[in-house]
Formats: C-alpha cells, structure tokens, sequence
C-alpha cells in the first residue's frame, strides 16, 4: 500500500493534472533549505536536518510528496526548516496525526521527527500503538536526554542523577530504555544511531525508509545548552567508543555465529540492556505486513465481494435492507 | 390512541376493529427476552407501511440482562415524540407490571401474563386482558419447557391486536431470519402465529391504523440516528474515520469499520480518543474530510487537537453523541449539556461550526451537511447529536441517493507562484493544498498551531496574531450571513415562544401543536446551526413577549440553560428564558406545557 502508483483509498485517485506531468529536474539538498533554523549553534539537530536532506536528494522523493510531519519540542521544529509539505502540530501527538495520514494517503511516505519528552513521555501511548500496528512512517527521536525548549527539565531519557531545574539534586527515577521500549511494543524496524555518526546514521535513515511498516530510529543528539557533553562517551572524538552492531551475513564462516540476527527478538533485546553507551546500528528488524497492506486487503476483499460496486449502487443496496 | 371517525382502512383482517391513527406501546420485560427485536420489527414494519414510527428503549447500565423496555409509537400523521404516556402497556413480570403501571393512560390496555404477573385487582382504570405467553410459547414450540420466543407470540399477538398486515410481516419476519436455523425459523413462526391466534379483543378492542396521508411518494427507511448519521457520512463522501469505543456513540464507528472497506475507505479503531482525532486531522490534512466520532468524556479529550485544527485551519468533521455528564456521568442516557464544551470547549480563542440535528432524518443530512461545511471553510464541524436521537428508531423518505452521493477527491492541482495558504481575504477561506499537490515558488506550506503568516510559517511579530485571529473569525461570520433564518412553527407573534435544538426539538414542537389545538397557542422554533447562529433571530424574539429555550441541560449558575446564556449575551434580551431538566430523558410534551404555564411571567 506504500507503493506510489497504488491509492488504496478510493477517491485518493490523483486530480488528473491536465496532460503528462512534465519530469521536474532532480532537485539539490539545498533547494530543500527553507526557515533558517531556531536551534541554537551547535546543536546535534542540525546533523539530522542535513540528512533528511541529503535523504530525498539522493532518493528524489518526488518534491510535493515530502511530509514532513512533528509534535512539540526543540526538535520538532523541525519541518519549518524543510522547504517542502509538513506539520507542526501539538505535543506528543504527531505519530497519531501521521498514522491518519499514512492510512489514509498510502501513496506517501510520512517521516516523523520526534524528541524524547514528546516521543516518550506526553506521546507515549501512540508510539506504542502505531508499532504494535506496524502502521507504515519512519519516526526519528532525537533524543538529547533533556528537555530543552523549555529550558532544562528532566525528560525521560535523563539518567539518575541529572541535574535539572526540577531536579536540582538529580533526576530520581529510572529511565526510559527506547530500544526496549520498541522491541517489547513490537516495533517491526528498531534501530539507534548517533548525530556524532552522521554516516551511520544515514544508513539506518535509508534503511527505515526501505522498511515496510513502522520504523523507528532512536539518533542521540546532543544539547550543547543544557546537556553538554552527554554524549562524548559515544563519541571517539570526545575519547568515547561508536561500537557498531554486526549483523548476520549468514556466510557459514564461525565468527559469523557471534554476529547479531536483528530477526532475533531476545537478542535484541539483550543488546538493549547494554550500559551507556550501549551499542549503534539495527537491533531489530521483522518482516510483518503493514497495517496500511492489511486495511489494502480488507479493501480489496470487501470491494469483491461488492462486485466493485460504486458508492451509489452500494449505498442504495444498503438502504434497500433499512426499508 | 386517537379514535377517529374515517374508518377506511386497508386490508381488513380483523372484525371490529377501531381506527386509529396514533398508537403508544411499552414492551417492559428482561434484557434478553428479544424485546427489542420485536421494537424493531414493528419499527420497520411501521415504516413499510408508510406509518410514522418512533422509538424508544432503555439500555441496562449492566453488562447483560437487567430490566429493559422498548417503546414504540406508531402514527398515521407526524410523530415528533416517543410519547408522554402509553396506550398498551405489556408486563412480562411482576417487576414491569410495576415499575411500568404509571406511564399507562387511564383508559389504555394492559397486557400481562398471569404465570408471571398479579395485578392489583382494585385498579379498575385500566382493560387488563392477562394473555398467558409464558405457557403458550412453551405449547406453540413443542413443550420443551422453555420460553424463548415469547417475544414472537407477543409479535403475534399485537399483529392480530392491530390488524397488521400478515403476509408482510411474515415476509419480514423470513429476512430477519435469513441467517438463523431452520429448526430456530420454525419455532419462530409457531410462536408467531400462535400469538395471532390469541384474540385479545375478546376482552379487550382490536384497532386499526388508518392510512397516511402526509406520506404518498418515495418508500419509508427505518433506522437509528447513529445509523443515519454513519450512512450520511459516506454519501457525503467521507473514506477515513477514527475513534475510540464509548457509549452511545460506538454503533457509528462499527458501522462505518464494517461499511466502509466497500467503499475503499477504511475506519480506524484509534488507542484512545486524542489518536482517534489526531488520526482524522491526519487525514484532513491529507486533503479529504475525515470524522471522528465520540460521547461526552470523548470530546474533553479532544479539545486541544480540535484547538490546532481551528488553528491551522483544516477540515474536520467530529461527532458528539452526547450524554449526562461531567465525568463518566449518564453513560447510557440523554442530555444537551455539551452546548458549551462544543462552541468554547478549548483554550484560546477558537471559533469552530457547530451543528445539532433534530431527529434521526436529520441526522442523515446534517453529517452531509457537516461534511459540507468543513470541506468549504476548512474547519472542525462539531456535531451535536444525543443518547436518544443516536438510539430511537425513526421512518423517514428515502433520501435522493442519486443527487446526494458524491466522492471527495483530492485536490492535487499544482499550486501556483502567488499561492498563500493563508491568504488575508475578505471571505477568510483558507487555501489548503495537500501534500501531492506541487506548489509552484516552492513556498511550501507548514501547517502548524503556532501562529503564522499568509504563508503558514511562524513569526514572531504580534501583528499576524490579530490579523489570523480576525481571518478565522471573520470566516464564521460570513457562513453566519448565509445560514437560513429558522422558522417559526405556529403564530408569528405572540404570548410565547419556544426554542428547542437537537433532541427538545420533537416535544417542543409537538407541545406548541397541542397549545394551538387548545387554543392558547405558544409558538416554536428549532435552531438547528448553533455556532454561528443564523441570522434574524432577533426580530423574530422581539415579536414575542416570552422565549423559552427548552433543553435538557441545568438550569445554570446564573438560572439560563447553556443555549439560554448563549441567546441571552447574544441579543441582550432580558425576555429570554428557559424550561430545563436534566434527568436524563426526553423531554415529555406535558413537562413542557406544565413549565410554560406554572413559570412566572
């Protein structure tokens, strides 16, 4: 159903433009430059930004098929800054607003740019649904361990003892583990990556958007204001260690048994449970049908077993029964 | 039941049957005894035989079985109420029997049955005719000492009480069973017709309904508001929907999950309310209006979601089936009290349409409608809709399928260099164009809730607030000018006028009729567009010396209902009053006339 020349959805039939559509030129990433961003200097949001670029320059999403869609939060300003279709709506609530418009506008592919506090905390609840649902977008968190457009408050991703204005002696609760948290909602694309990497994170923005379903790519981005430094243990630059998953390349050869299966859910899950910080790339990879495939099917079925009637046959059909 | 003197009638099975053209029957016995089926039955049946029908039924507040009644009335001519009293009454239990026995019209039949039920031998105001049905289903279906399908014998009878058409309800009868057993069918019609054979104008009067007369052109359906407002959205075009169950307006989102994969549509059973409105906005933005349906406790959560929608100016269209409230309040029962929520539920300042309709007709075509009006302003349409429109069966024509039904495409004309999603016109009418649609400068719009310019980015200069503030109000004010001035049923002018919306529409109504028969006639009016109002109100409260607003919501802080307060701060006009109630049912016609004359003046 995320195939482009499939509108699942009757009616999504393109407003025929008159004549052929003229092939537009392939664009520059920096043709998609728009707003200059607010984010403050230095901030590992920017990385992200010029990946999504650099992401529909080298997959030329057609331009007026860019959406661009996110919640509340330093990052979530995030569409403003992409001269192409997009939503900034309210808080924690932009993976539901997405799953609407993924199901309905199959012909799109909807990518959600999120932080922790809006992914995590307030948008909990649909982060959780739209996995176990496997509805097709890719959300990127952007995760800095903070909330920062309010002005350093403990998010849920703060490790213990963070000092925060409503912590001031140090965050008390245990955090959210993002992976786990994925894996165990039954999240069919589950990966974490690093705005330090931006190679690395590439790979895994192309890779979610090859998936087919709901995606889910936790980038750590650094908050220079509020949370400097929180990531330099990930960082080779910054003395710290970018350990990269080595996936199955089921080669036969014996170093290949101690490579990780992302179909394989414990194991996943056991690399979730590593400390900070932990490991990079796809814990956790399964192939499901999407719900978008699913409701395609519901469609197809019951559109058969209507004989492809049109709306007014079907209708009158219906209150012929109510008479 | 209204005798008259025209004893014309149709098929004449029946000897000596009275012609009436009104009739009232409460069927009060357990949950699952079928009684509702049997409702239903002759619901439809009413509505085949180009009869008014109305219903009404009380849902157990438990999970299952509990006392339950279904009332339906039946009418040669309009029937606007479920009616204040009954003229049969019929008791399965000792329990009915007396819960039940005050809403019987003195004079009126009162069915029981003598292996459940005693009745108090010293009331001698009523003809009780004991039909043991207990006993005579069990007979009629093979004495297997069970009395499932009692409600069939009782069908039965009331056929035969009311002179109905056999062979049409036997047909109907088969389409009911249609995916039942044989063995099942077979004990249905042995029950059926032993009921039939019951002839309860041996001790009582068999009655006969004369024909319509109102109605002579297109077929009758039969259906509940919540199915007529389900079925409008999709000749209105409507393809994707989301919500979240909660009582009484779940049957909307069943049936629109069950229907509308047939039109290449899809509903989505969201995780909780906000998903279920974010997941339409969703949609909206998509470039197609698209519903949410919800009760009460349903709508407080969508409030901010609804806020952003009226902000970034996107079409939505969100139902309220209300209910008693606050809180989880009357789950299964009536009220108008989401007035206020539905015009300023929200913070900021958020205009937004708000529609009610009156009866289950209008049901149908205020979805249309509301689909209508989200699709051209670009804007949340709240409709208010309520427990006992959403529940009670009504016959109504048969819509014009053939001019309403109409698809929604998506508008994917690319957009040229001067485009502004926002433009600062006169009319206010936003411009959305849906992601697909190519935009020619490559200005692309962002729609967002945060304050914006022409082109929908944020800014930060104040002045864009007053204007976008002025843009979104102005946009109502100008539907306001076109809405069509409603009209006063009864005298023009006069001692006093009652205002009804939504579901008071029907008693109010049917009270200023029986006023004019009386001779002390009061006059009525039903608004039907409650945000904006539509025009020329005014004059028409200054002709009278008295407005009542009829609603069933509290009578307030300040003594005003909510459309009350709205009407009063609206016209500045002190003759504005109300009659309120908030007992979770339908107004009855008497409660009204009983209020206008016993208010003080």
């Amino acid at each position: 159903m995320n195939n482009a020349t499939n509108n699942a959805i009757a009616g999504a039939a393109v407003v025929a433009t008159p004549g052929q559509p003229v092939q537009p030129a392939p664009y520059k990433k920096v043709d998609l430059k728009s707003d200059r961003p607010t984010w403050c200097p230095g901030c590992g949001d920017f990385t992200l930004l010029d990946l999504y670029f650099r992401l529909c320059e080298r997959r030329q999403i057609p331009r007026e098929k860019i959406t661009t869609v996110s919640g509340i939060g330093c990052s979530s300003r995030f569409p403003y800054f992409v001269q192409a279709h997009g939503v900034h709506f309210i808080h924690g609530r932009a993976v539901a607003l997405a799953s609407g418009l993924s199901l309905s506008r199959p012909d799109l592919h909807v990518f959600v740019f999120s932080g922790d506090g809006d992914a995590f905390s307030i948008g909990g609840n649909h982060l959780e649904h739209a996995a176990r649902k496997n509805i097709h977008m890719t959300l990127v968190v952007m995760d800095n361990y903070v909330y920062g457009l309010t002005k350093k408050q403990t998010s849920p991703t703060s490790p213990i003892g963070f000092k925060s204005k409503t912590d001031p002696t140090g965050a008390v609760d245990p955090p959210t583990n993002p992976m786990k948290k994925l894996i165990a909602a039954g999240a069919t694309f589950v990966a974490r990556t690093s705005h330090t990497n931006p190679q690395h994170a590439l790979q895994m923005m192309e890779r979610a958007m090859d998936h087919n379903g709901f995606s889910f790519i936790e980038c750590l981005s650094e908050c220079v204001e509020f949370y400097p430094g929180a990531f330099d243990a990930a960082n080779p630059r910054k003395g710290g260690q970018f350990t990269i998953i080595e996936e199955k390349k089921n080669d036969g050869t014996p170093e290949d048994q101690k490579r990780h299966d992302p179909s394989d859910e414990t194991a996943a899950y056991k690399l979730a449970t590593l400390p900070f910080p932990g490991v990079f790339g796809v814990f956790y990879q399964a192939k499901q049908r999407s719900k978008n495939d699913r409701e395609q099917q519901l469609i197809d079925t019951a559109r058969a077993a209507a004989g492809n009637a049109g709306p007014l046959a079907s209708l009158q059909k219906t209150f012929a029964r109510l008479k | 039941m209204s005798n008259t003197s025209n004893p014309n009638s149709g098929t004449a099975v029946v000897a000596n049957a009275v012609p009436i053209k009104d009739a009232v029957i409460r069927i009060a016995g357990n949950s699952q005894d079928g009684i509702q089926t049997v409702g239903e039955l002759l619901a439809r049946y009413s509505g085949r035989s180009a009869q008014e029908v109305m219903s009404y039924m009380t849902i157990p507040a438990t999970i299952s079985g509990g006392p339950s009644i279904y009332q339906v009335r039946i009418g040669s001519d309009e029937v606007l109420s479920v009616g204040d009293e009954v003229d049969v009454l019929v008791a399965f239990y000792q329990h009915s029997y007396e819960q039940h026995i005050s809403v019987l019209r003195n004079g009126g039949v009162l069915i029981y049955d003598p292996d459940q039920v005693k009745p108090n031998p010293d009331d001698k105001r009523f003809t009780c005719v004991g039909v043991p049905m207990t006993s005579l289903t069990i007979e009629a279906i093979g004495g297997k000492g069970r009395d499932k399908g009692k409600n069939m014998f009782l069908l039965g009878l009331i056929a035969r009480m009311f002179d109905l058409n056999m062979p049409k309800l036997e047909a109907m009868l088969k389409d009911w069973g249609a995916k039942r057993d044989a063995s099942t069918m077979e004990a249905t019609f042995n029950a059926f017709r032993a009921g039939y054979g019951f002839d309860v104008g041996r001790m009582g009067q068999n009655f006969r309904f004369i024909p319509n007369e109102r109605r002579t052109g297109r077929p009758l359906v039969v259906m509940a508001g919540n199915q007529a407002m389900a079925y409008g959205l999709i000749a209105a075009g409507v393809r994707f929907g989301a919500a979240y169950p909660i009582t009484p307006s779940s049957q909307i989102m069943e049936i629109l999950r069950a229907e509308l994969p047939k039109y290449g549509g899809m509903f989505l059973q969201a995780e909780d309310e906000i998903a279920a409105v974010c997941a339409a906005i969703g949609a909206g933005y998509g470039g197609r209006v698209a519903v949410t349906s919800t009760s009460g406790p349903g709508l407080s959560l969508k409030t901010e979601a609804i806020g952003w929608a009226v902000m970034a100016e996107i079409p939505l269209v969100v139902i309220d089936v209300q209910r008693g409230g606050p809180s989880t309040g009357l789950p299964t029962k009536m009220e108008q009290s989401d007035l206020n929520i539905a015009i300023f539920g929200g913070h900021g300042d958020c205009p937004r349409i708000v529609i009610a309709p009156r009866d289950v007709e209008d049901a149908f075509y205020s979805s249309i409608e509301a689909v209508d009006l989200a699709r051209h302003y670009s804007s949340p349409v709240i409709i208010l809709s309520d427990q006992a429109i959403g529940f009670r069966v009504e016959a109504f024509e048969e819509p014009d399928l053939k001019a309403i039904v109409r698809e929604m495409p998506i508008d994917f004309t690319p957009r040229g260099a001067d485009f502004k999603p926002y433009e600062d016109t006169p009319e206010g009418i936003p411009h959305h164009a849906p992601p697909g649609a190519p935009i020619a400068n490559n200005n692309y719009p962002i729609l967002t809730g945060l304050e914006h310019n022409e082109a929908g980015h944020p800014g930060e200069d104040p002045k864009f607030h007053t204007v976008m503030t002025a843009k979104r109000r102005r946009k109502l004010q100008k539907l306001a000018e076109k809405l069509p001035t409603p009209e006063v049923f009864g005298p023009a002018e006069g001692d006093t006028l009652l205002v009804s919306w939504g579901s008071s529409y029907g008693p109010a109504r049917e009270a200023a009729e029986k006023s004019i028969a009386a001779g002390e006639p009061l006059s009525a009016l039903c608004i039907r567009y409650l945000n904006p109002l539509p025009p020329g109100l005014d004059k028409i409260f200054d002709r009278f010396k008295r407005i009542l607003v009829v609603e069933n919501n509290d009578s307030g802080l300040y003594g005003f209902g909510q459309l009350a307060a709205i009407l009063r701060s609206r016209y500045c006009n002190p003759r504005i009053g109300g009659i309120n109630k908030a007992d979770g049912l339908s107004f009855k016609v008497r409660e009204i006339l009983e209020a206008v004359h016993s208010q003080a003046r």
